[in-house]
């Protein structure tokens, strides 16, 4: 009975909403607007679950904003958060350019950590070394272990159609248990399952080391990690718009078959992506090591790398985007541990990225309401 | 069943069962289905004739559902129908078999064919249904294993399976569309055998195809479509001849003549030495083909479609392995050379699929055009590209070739199918090949852009290029070519000079031209 109802009302209702794929780009106005218009209602919908909850999401929100931007102190901790997702994200980015699945950013980021604390460990540079000759070849280390890293499931992709998506997934459980024997059996402090904190040269320099120079310094954590990857950041934009390296990334990226047509080595090219996406979340992993941590323990991602993959999607591969989103979840870590240390802080990540996702159907599709004929 | 009693008691021929009449159907551009009108008897296979974007493969999806016409009626079994989708058309007895079959491959037969029924509800009692469907097949002669995963079996076995599934959901009506273009010709056989044995049992088949001594050999009746239109509606298959059938097809308008001039050819630029190569599915496409193009004559390769054209000019470009013979550019052997090899080496390919291989849809105009010169100067500067000489360049074909397009940093993809064609006819001119192999250039185009490019053809064959056509458009491949040579089944069956387009039917068809030549004399 119901749907004999349902189904006469919806005959005599005169209008009807037509989905219709947009035939023209949208300008870029339109599509920066969507953007924020689905931060504004992931946060929303954020807010109404704090509410759910028993909080005050109002409260909440103004919280989070003063523990991430309040201060420069505070700002400061944000950029250090940051710093690690700018790097894995321009990672992530230039492999989904060209369209290998790289998420083993994670393992990546740390046999780079592995690689740079070598350098100090092994020791294969004594501890009274400059820092800088220390902090170089930590950086080549780094990006050469995740490069190596990135080059293996590179390698069985091109050559024997081995999916990257599981290989690089694989690969992060061996970075881990191989740091892990590294921790414990090799250069553990003492039982502990850390390695010895690194010779002070070996430490990447923060803005509060100069603050006999600059007093506004003090304090303050941000390391030169963050140079490395507003670097990368740019590099990487020079590679993939400016050079030819980058022409053939994004042609194979975006139709191989052209690629194929056009007389591209496309076996080499999904290796040396691989390669410069391990790398870079290789100098993550480096920076992150000898910039915060400054030993080498078990505990020095909070799923950096995975995150990363996030932050490549909502910055849409492009590399100064992924600055600002890494800021912006920089912030998110950073605050929502103040609320929260689990919960309310993932699940707002989590709508903002399914938010920003959704929305993308705006911008490939028109909707129109129109009257029955 | 009241229906079908209805029909047979007004007369002793066999009831109507679908009958289509004056169906429009447009699509951005084109118009697909022009007042189309076809009528299908109980127990026939009516065959559906006609080249590539003739209208077939739509006039059927509109039957089984998939589209709606933008006018015309259908009656099936007598009633007027409205379809809204597939499940509707199968419900009134019509189903369609894909060219590209929709099964899961890790599935077996029967849970495939039980895919998307009502029953059964809750518990699947397979080995009841293996049964079951094993005892179906055999009533219709088609052998197949219920067990047997789908990823196991041949692509006939496949076909079947897809036969069976139609059947089992009661379809009496199948279109069929192009079923033998993935087979070989012992499947061929074996699925002739089960549609006989189908029409035995009181089915009707539609069959789409466009080789036409298939159709001879197992259509009742023919209907010919061409440019959206049907030019022969019905015909009886039996008595009807070759040559018929290819005038029927191939049509007899009125050539207009392209303003070419008289040219000596000049040397050989490309020599094609008994070359063998296998298609996609591994079956043998190119079974010794040998031919000559020379600097400043267009050579057009005919056939019907699926007889090797397609491999051949993949062949040709390096982007498929040849298993035999050799391939000559300026007298450099580019056998099984990668395709930067012989791009450097002066060869320009216009691909069949401007949209998946000729060009990358979300690239910029300029990004599509410096595609094969990125890594030369001026646009290549050491490692880097550019960025102004590749704009001017952008600029410079715009303008040259007049493409209409808002700016060169639109994406491809939005670019009309004239423009685009225009896109990558600048690109491979722009380099001045020494040899052009351009593959359906014109295909799908509006008639102003149609010829716009066959000028651009004509310009560079001017220029002393070497120019191989491969083309399903008889009459462009007449108006343009100096010679023409025809593909039948990955054999050259001869060379045309004079542009006899009976000859060149007959060819299409498969009969030799020493066999012609006989018949002559």
């Amino acid at each position: 009975m119901n749907s004999e109802i349902a189904k006469s009302t919806s005959r005599s209702f005169p209008y009807r909403i037509v989905i219709e794929q947009r035939l023209k780009e949208p300008s870029r106005t339109y599509s920066l607007l969507i953007s924020v218009l689905a931060i504004v209602v992931a946060l929303f919908i954020g807010g109404f679950v704090i509410a759910q909850a028993g909080g005050d999401p109002i409260r909440s929100y103004r919280h989070i904003a003063k523990a991430s931007f309040g201060n420069i102190g505070v700002f400061s901790d944000t950029l250090v958060k940051a710093t690690p997702l700018i790097l894995v994200g321009l990672a992530c980015a230039v492999a989904f350019r060209s369209r290998l699945w790289n998420i083993g950013a994670e393992g990546q980021f740390f046999v780079g950590a592995f690689g740079a604390s070598a350098i100090v460990l092994t020791p294969i540079l004594p501890p009274d070394t400059s820092p800088w000759i220390f902090i170089p070849v930590m950086m080549v280390a780094g990006i050469l272990m995740g490069a190596f890293w990135g080059l293996i499931p590179g390698f069985l992709k091109a050559k024997y159609n081995v999916n990257e998506i599981i290989s690089t997934l694989m690969m992060n459980y061996i970075a881990v248990a191989w740091n892990n024997f590294f921790i414990y059996a090799v250069w553990s402090e003492s039982g502990f399952q850390m390695s010895p904190m690194f010779t002070k040269n070996a430490w990447l320099p923060r803005l509060t080391d100069y603050s006999k120079v600059v007093p506004a310094f003090r304090g303050l954590t941000t390391h030169l990690g963050l140079l490395f990857g507003i670097l990368a950041a740019v590099l990487i934009w020079f590679i993939l718009y400016r050079s030819r390296w980058g022409y053939e990334i994004r042609l194979i990226g975006d139709n191989p078959q052209a690629a194929r047509y056009a007389g591209l080595n496309i076996t080499r090219n999904t290796i040396l992506v691989m390669m410069l996406s391990g790398g870079l979340a290789g100098l993550a992993g480096m920076s992150e090591i000898t910039g915060v941590v400054h030993r080498l323990q078990g505990a020095i991602s909070p799923g950096y790398g995975f995150t990363g993959i996030i932050v490549a999607w909502l910055s849409k591969l492009n590399p100064f985007a992924v600055i600002l989103v890494s800021i912006l979840f920089g912030a998110l870590i950073l605050a929502g541990r103040e609320i929260q240390p689990s919960g309310i802080p993932k699940m707002i990540q989590g709508v903002i990225l399914v938010c920003l996702i959704a929305s993308d159907f705006f911008l490939r599709y028109q909707i129109r309401i129109v009257r029955r004929e | 069943m009241d229906g079908r009693q209805e029909f047979e008691s007004h007369s002793s021929e066999p009831p109507v069962v679908v009958e289509m009449r004056g169906i429009i159907k447009r699509f951005p551009g084109v118009l697909a289905n022009d007042h189309v009108d076809f009528k299908l008897y109980q127990g026939e296979i009516h065959a559906l004739l006609g080249e590539n974007g003739a209208g077939k493969s739509t006039l059927m999806n509109i039957l089984a559902g998939l589209y709606r016409p933008d006018a015309g009626e259908i009656y099936v079994k007598g009633k007027l129908v409205h379809f809204s989708s597939p499940r509707d058309a199968i419900k009134a007895g019509i189903g369609m078999i894909h060219q590209h079959f929709m099964l899961v491959p890790s599935q077996t037969v029967t849970e495939n064919i039980l895919l998307g029924l009502d029953q059964p509800r809750f518990i699947l009692r397979l080995s009841e249904y293996h049964q079951k469907i094993a005892e179906f097949a055999e009533r219709f002669g088609l052998k197949i294993d219920p067990k047997a995963k789908i990823w196991q079996l041949s692509v006939g076995e496949q076909q079947r399976v897809e036969i069976l599934k139609m059947l089992y959901r009661g379809a009496d009506i199948l279109i069929m569309d192009e079923p033998t273009a993935v087979l070989a010709p012992q499947e061929i056989e074996a699925l002739f055998i089960t549609l006989r044995k189908m029409v035995s049992e009181g089915k009707s088949i539609i069959f789409i195809s466009h080789k036409l001594h298939e159709v001879m050999e197992i259509a009742d009746r023919v209907s010919v479509l061409s440019k959206g239109k049907v030019t022969a509606s019905g015909v009886p298959a039996k008595g009807i001849t070759r040559q018929e059938l290819a005038r029927l097809m191939v049509g007899r308008e009125v050539l207009f003549r392209l303003d070419k001039k008289e040219q000596a050819p000049g040397d050989v630029v490309l020599q094609v030495e008994d070359l063998h190569a296998e298609n996609d599915k591994g079956l043998p496409a190119l079974r010794g083909v040998s031919l000559t193009v020379r600097a400043g004559e267009i050579v057009g390769l005919a056939g019907v479609a699926g007889n090797g054209q397609r491999e051949l000019a993949q062949v040709i470009t390096g982007l498929r392995k040849c298993t035999k013979g050799k391939i000559l550019l300026n007298g450099e052997d580019i056998t099984n050379q990668p395709v930067s090899y012989s791009i450097q080496r002066g060869l320009g390919h216009i691909p069949e699929d401007r949209t998946h291989v000729g060009t990358s849809p979300n690239l910029s105009i300029t990004d599509n055009v410096i595609m094969k010169k990125y890594r030369q100067p001026p646009i290549a500067r050491g490692m880097v590209i550019d960025m102004n000489q590749a704009s001017q360049f952008a600029q410079q074909l715009v303008a040259t070739y007049d493409i209409m397009v808002p700016t060169i940093r639109t994406p491809a993809r939005l670019l009309s199918g004239g423009n685009l064609q225009k896109v990558i006819l600048a690109r491979e001119i722009s380099g001045n090949p020494r040899l052009l192999v351009a593959v359906q250039p014109t295909r799908g185009l509006d008639v102003g852009a149609i010829e716009g490019i066959q000028r651009l053809l004509l310009t560079q064959r001017e220029a002393g290029a070497a120019i191989l056509l491969i083309s399903e458009e008889l009459e462009e491949l007449i108006s343009l070519s100096d010679r023409i040579y025809v593909i039948y089944e990955g054999k050259i069956m001869g060379e045309v000079t004079d542009g006899n387009i009976e000859v060149i039917g007959l060819m299409m068809t498969g009969t030799p031209m020493e066999q012609i030549r006989q018949g002559v004399q």
